[in-house]
């Protein structure tokens, strides 16, 4: 029973957007009709535009200044954030009240939330600075502290004789639906201002994110660009608080960036992808609101963001799963087939049966499967696996009598991998100071990570050091000469 | 001295090695696969080795970073694995315990998986790896050597505090019981690490830098301690960086750079060539250690 | 103020789901992932939606078994988001509680059609009401229903911190070496998040839902300060869970009406007492609060500027010459020292009530005790030179700034080892006579 209660306070809690959403949508039950459709798509609807305009221009200004935020790895700064403007928001409306004032006067309440807002970031600095506790704890201890005094005072609130206090829990915890066209105006002030300062700042921005410790020690000031960076994401969520609620603004303010992470390694144009994110959700979120009945308009642009997220997750092309997981696969396959290559020529070189220059009469020297089985680690399944995979790729012949043979192209693979992997060694004989970042055996072509000149220079290098030991020619003259 | 050492020491010398170890360990697993069926040599030898390592390949992200590792530990000795910055000594750890996952491999302890031979390996993780600020004493993390064998909801009993003393008083640190870690300098907080491996009683130690970042006297009592562990017939193998030390420290080495230059006893392989094989062209550093090999001598 | 029983049933529900939350919130703070408190308690609404929607049902048991799954799934998703899209833990949290509270709020504006709602009740949690709804006990008579709840859920919680001790200690403090002793860290995480969300499903009804992280995260992180031992942490930890039900209950009902209104509510105060001991401890906790380092700092500071002057006096009077015949005035001895004038004033004080340094005409001259005191440091800044010197290699002129710092440290056993490892020295590196340490030495040098 009391369980409901909770729910309720969890359905509370968000939006007032939930109830305020159904008041477009009044006129119609059920699924929206064609002529619904294109008034929302064409943004005839006057409520409907404020609201989409406001809430994208929200999606855009949050999914520029948490970018920077989620690179500090401060994303759930925010969160901490948006909970401790409660009681700053719930005092100035007791100040207000006493002063003898409309409790509910719109800039008395953001600055209350400010003054707030900041108290808090001063507080989890403190914290942090001060004890040997860490971000994380500061972060917990504000969010949960003020919000709990901000309850405390709500609660004295509701029992004032003075004042009129209804409505500003929801003013609180968003009206996004029936927001007003100054509160678009305001959403697109603030937009503006994140965006010229993140525009004007990017270079300062981007150090800070990166190495702190060197911009302070380079002479910019560091202290000073913080609080122009925590300011933006004060500044941002008082705003979108207001207007879109408590867990939107905090989702607006971490999924956008996050998801634009995986399209991107570049700061610049992951800075543009998490607006455009941010931007489309709360295009999209807002305008499913305005069409579809009881779709709170807050969740649902979550939900739009969330799943541009999981679409990035999967498909991102810089750090998507997809690509990783076939990268890795695709090592995984490649590092068997070449230990095969190398054990069929390493074993041909044993026997003196490789053709110098790749001449035609390899195909006859053919490898035991008891002689390659023992050669590496594999299992005989394994090694199994591998030779069939190389016969399908063409590389590898039965020869009968359980042998096994290259094939000219295999010949050929087998002679490159063999001269990569000499040639890497030989690299990291004379080049192991530069080695680690370089080293990329996997490459198809040695040349193409070292360039042509440190490969001739290794080839030499080995012929004078090393002369018994052989070489194989490159595979390109090979490929010219055998076939 | 097992058939793979006398392989490499065998081919030392010759030309062939200059292609590096990985190719001249296949070479010599070659040449035996023609003598006999190198299956054979493969399953009875690492039978008695504490540690045997057959054919690793470990890849982070897109590359690999350890390829071709086969090692067999002698039993019995102190072994220095040695190579420079990321030539993937600490993965080379971590893949034997199954902390990062292997691209390819077999790793043997005593002949069996390592999952069936915990109780036997001992592990000192890098000091960084761990928060010092944890509400534990010294006492506290020597005792948790002792968790696994205490088993799930047993508590911690006087029998094994005691231990945990013991071990604390043979590396000096028995005065320090009750000190939270983070009050401990950064030799005294190796020292703790160290106890905390001895109390496993284990057969086969491994060591992640447990001379880094430490004063002297800790060092010197490291060593000690290691030299002990060696005489009751425990094999350890220790990431060492010191290259002056080496000939000093160990009987063995495995020299690597993203794959086996060499293995075998410090004074066949601790040579001014593997060594260049292994740093590449940091002739300063070689040149150090060229004079510590001539002025130390090597092979006690 | 007047107290009935509704009020210590308010007390006891308050005392109860404080403790519970407080007992596995200690490890979410040893675990640095103090925000997943946050995030869990969140994150369970579509749980609750779910197992309202299935069931159609208020009862408590399917929401609580629903909550619970969810908030294992936070932790689940948190950590997968994690790993496979390698993004940041604290974003991937945020991405996943965020989105979970969202769709569970779809779900219930889709799926429940007439829900009663009351927003008076909410936030502030229902601990006022707990006393109304009452299950009958056969043993105890009328219980409030919350109360047995709490009660079970917090038995639960100390059990499994009992059993599992050490396997969480362990995994908190070093989950490889867990691992390689074959102790999953993996399962003790998601035994604890599991944990963690039951006993938030069960506490969210009475304390609300913020309030919840309070009483999670600010018991453990205010112990924390105050010991450096795990089992005392928890012990008060504990303990300050329940202060803060008390107390927090207490003010609920007072202190408004100090200021002429009514009773607040509870849970709210519960939190802002919670957060006034925090404050408490991290200022006054005796070894990491901020005040006690602060006077630490200050004292050390004094006593190396009390040094400072002792060493300076010495000097002067070797430049002038003769004993007493110097000094230096107030103003001067702060400029040398750079220290700001209390520290100085305070150094200076100290120095004239212990009879090191005594006033005449205005100048500040070394007493005989002094300036044996003055002596020995001076001789421990020279060996130190001349030592490091000798056997470090560093180069006469930049040994001055070590020295300095390592005469505070050095007592006369110290110099003395000193002087055998630098072979006597009369004169330090830069030819200054190296005072002598004891009687015959001085001797010895004249």
């Amino acid at each position: 029973m009391r369980l409901w209660f909770a729910v309720v306070v969890w359905l509370w809690v968000l939006p007032g957007s939930a109830w305020a959403a159904r008041s477009l949508t009044d006129s119609t039950v059920g699924w929206p009709g064609a002529d619904q459709l294109v008034r929302v798509l064409t943004l005839r609807d006057y409520n409907t535009r404020v609201v989409v305009i406001g809430t994208t221009l929200l999606g855009v200004a949050s999914g520029v200044i948490g970018t920077f935020m989620l690179l500090r790895k401060r994303a759930l700064v925010g969160d901490a954030l948006s909970h401790a403007t409660l009681p700053g928001i719930a005092g100035a409306f007791i100040v207000m009240v006493h002063w003898g004032g409309d409790g509910k006067f719109l800039p008395g309440l953001l600055a209350g939330a400010v003054v707030s807002s900041v108290l808090g970031i001063g507080c989890i600095l403190a914290i942090r600075n001060f004890t040997r506790l860490k971000e994380d704890v500061a972060l917990g201890v504000v969010l949960s502290v003020f919000f709990g005094c901000g309850v405390s005072l709500l609660g004295v609130i509701q029992s004032m004789r003075q004042g009129n206090a209804a409505g500003l829990e929801s003013f609180i915890y968003g009206k996004t639906a029936s927001m007003l066209a100054s509160d678009a105006w305001m959403i697109g002030g603030a937009a503006g201002v994140v965006a010229v300062t993140c525009a004007l700042l990017f270079k300062e921005f981007s150090l800070l994110c990166f190495d702190e410790g060197f911009a302070a020690s380079r002479g910019w000031p560091a202290i000073g660009l913080d609080v122009a960076m925590t300011g933006l994401v004060v500044a941002v969520t008082v705003i979108g608080l207001q207007a879109v609620g408590l867990i939107l603004i905090i989702a607006l303010l971490i999924i956008p960036p996050a998801a634009a992470r995986f399209w991107t390694d570049h700061l610049l144009s992951m800075v543009c992808v998490s607006a455009g994110i941010g931007g489309a959700s709360g295009l999209v979120g807002a305008g499913l609101s305005a069409l579809v009945p009881r779709l709170p308009a807050g969740a649902v642009i979550v939900m739009v963001a969330a799943v541009l997220f999981v679409l990035s997750l999967v498909l991102g092309p810089s750090r998507g799963v997809l690509v990783r997981v076939m990268g890795h696969r695709r090592l995984g396959r490649k590092i068997g087939r070449q230990h095969l290559m190398r054990a069929m020529y390493e074993r041909m070189e044993t026997l003196g049966s490789v053709p110098a220059g790749g001449g035609s009469g390899a195909e006859n020297r053919s490898v035991s499967w008891d002689g390659l089985l023992g050669a590496r680690s594999w299992s005989p399944q394994a090694l199994g696996r591998l030779l069939k995979s190389g016969g399908r790729a063409g590389l590898i012949r039965e020869a009968g009598g359980d042998r096994y043979c290259l094939t000219q192209a295999g010949l050929i693979e087998a002679t490159r991998v063999m001269r990569n992997h000499r040639l890497w060694e030989l690299f990291l004989i004379t080049r192991a100071d530069i080695a680690p970042s370089h080293v990329d055996r996997d490459a198809d072509q040695i040349e193409h990570v070292l360039g042509h000149s440190m490969v001739e220079e290794l080839e030499l290098l080995l012929r004078d050091r090393y002369p018994q030991l052989v070489v194989p020619p490159s595979p390109h003259t090979l490929n010219g000469g055998g076939a | 001295m097992n058939e793979r050492d006398a392989h490499n020491k065998a081919e030392a010398g010759t030309a062939a090695d200059g292609q590096g170890a990985a190719g001249s360990s296949r070479g010599g697993q070659l040449t035996s696969g023609m003598v006999k069926p190198t299956v054979a040599t493969g399953d009875e030898h690492p039978r008695n080795a504490p540690l045997s390592i057959h054919d690793m390949t470990v890849a982070y992200h897109r590359k690999p970073v350890l390829w071709d590792v086969d090692f067999d530990a002698p039993q019995g000795k102190l072994i220095g694995i040695i190579g420079p910055n990321g030539a993937g000594k600490s993965t080379l750890i971590k893949a034997v315990l199954d902390l990062v996952p292997k691209a390819s491999g077999r790793v043997l302890i005593y002949g069996k998986p390592y999952r069936k031979q915990r109780g036997l390996v001992g592990y000192v993780p890098q000091r960084e790896s761990v928060d010092w600020d944890f509400p534990v004493n010294a006492l506290d993390v020597v005792a948790m050597g002792l968790y696994g064998r205490i088993g799930w909801c047993r508590p911690v009993g006087r029998g094994h505090k005691r231990a945990a003393l013991e071990a604390l008083d043979r590396v000096g640190m028995a005065d320090y019981a009750g000190r939270q870690i983070s009050q401990l300098s950064g030799g005294q907080q190796q020292r703790v690490f160290l106890a905390r491996a001895l109390v496993q009683d284990a057969q086969l130690y491994f060591m992640d830098e447990p001379f880094a970042g430490v004063d002297a006297a800790t060092e010197q009592a490291i060593v000690v301690l290691l030299q002990e562990l060696r005489s009751v017939g425990k094999t350890v193998l220790v990431v060492h960086h010191d290259l002056q030390t080496v000939a000093e420290y160990f009987d063995h080495l495995l020299l690597l750079n993203m794959r086996i230059v060499a293995t075998g006893p410090t004074s066949e392989v601790f040579t001014r060539e593997n060594l260049h094989k292994t740093y590449g062209g940091r002739l300063t550093l070689l040149d150090e250690a060229a004079q510590a090999i001539a002025s130390k001598g090597v092979g006690r | 103020m007047s107290w009935t029983m509704i009020d210590t049933w308010i007390v006891v529900a308050g005392v109860l789901s404080a403790v519970s939350c407080a007992l596995v919130g200690n490890y979410l703070v040893l675990r640095r992932m103090s925000m997943m408190g946050d995030a869990i308690s969140h994150a369970v609404l579509p749980g609750l939606a779910v197992a309202f929607l299935l069931t159609n049902s208020r009862g408590s048991a399917a929401m609580f078994v629903g909550a619970a799954v969810v908030g294992v799934l936070t932790a689940v998703l948190t950590q997968w988001i994690h790993g496979l899209g390698r993004v940041d833990s604290s974003a991937s949290m945020g991405v996943v509680f965020t989105v979970l509270f969202a769709l569970g709020l779809i779900l219930i504006v889709r799926g429940a059609d007439s829900v009663d709602l009351d927003p008076g009740c909410v936030l502030y949690g229902a601990i006022e009401l707990v006393p109304l709804d009452t299950v009958d006990l056969w043993v105890a008579g009328e219980v409030p229903r919350a109360v047995v709840t709490l009660a079970g859920m917090f038995v639960v919680d100390t059990l499994f911190v009992m059993f599992f001790y050490k396997e969480l200690k362990i995994s908190a403090f070093d989950g490889q070496l867990a691992t390689t002793l074959g102790i999953n860290a993996k399962v003790m995480h998601y035994g604890l998040m599991t944990l963690v969300a039951a006993t938030s499903v069960a506490a969210f009804e009475s304390v609300g839902s913020i309030l919840v992280i309070a009483m999670l995260i600010v018991p453990g992180a205010a112990a924390s300060l105050l010991t450096d031992r795990l089992g005392v942490m928890v012990a008060f930890s504990l303990l300050i869970a329940v202060l803060c039900a008390v107390l927090g209950h207490v003010a609920a009902i007072t202190v408004p009406v100090w200021f002429g209104y009514p009773a607040t509510n509870t849970a709210g105060m519960m939190a802002v007492v919670a957060g006034v001991i925090f404050a408490g401890a991290a200022v006054g906790a005796p070894r990491h609060g901020a005040l006690s380092k602060a006077i630490h700092r200050a004292v050390l500071s004094v006593r190396i500027a009390q040094e400072d002057i002792l060493g300076m006096l010495y000097r002067l009077e070797e430049l002038g010459g003769g004993r007493g015949s110097s000094g230096a005035v107030a103003g001067v001895l702060r400029r040398a020292l750079g220290v700001g004038p209390i520290v100085a004033g305070l150094a200076v004080w100290r120095l004239t009530r212990t009879g090191q340094v005594q006033r005449t005409d205005g100048r500040y001259v070394l007493t005989g005790a002094g300036r044996a005191d003055a002596q020995g440091l001076v001789r421990a800044h020279r060996l130190w030179e001349t030592y490091l010197v000798k056997h470090l290699n560093l180069r006469a002129d930049h040994v001055h700034e070590p020295a300095t710092r390592l005469e505070h440290i050095t007592d006369s056993a110290m110099q003395e080892r000193l002087s055998d490892r630098t072979g006597r020295p009369r004169l330090d590196p830069q030819g200054k006579r190296i005072p002598p340490g004891s009687p015959e030495d001085d001797a010895d040098g004249r």
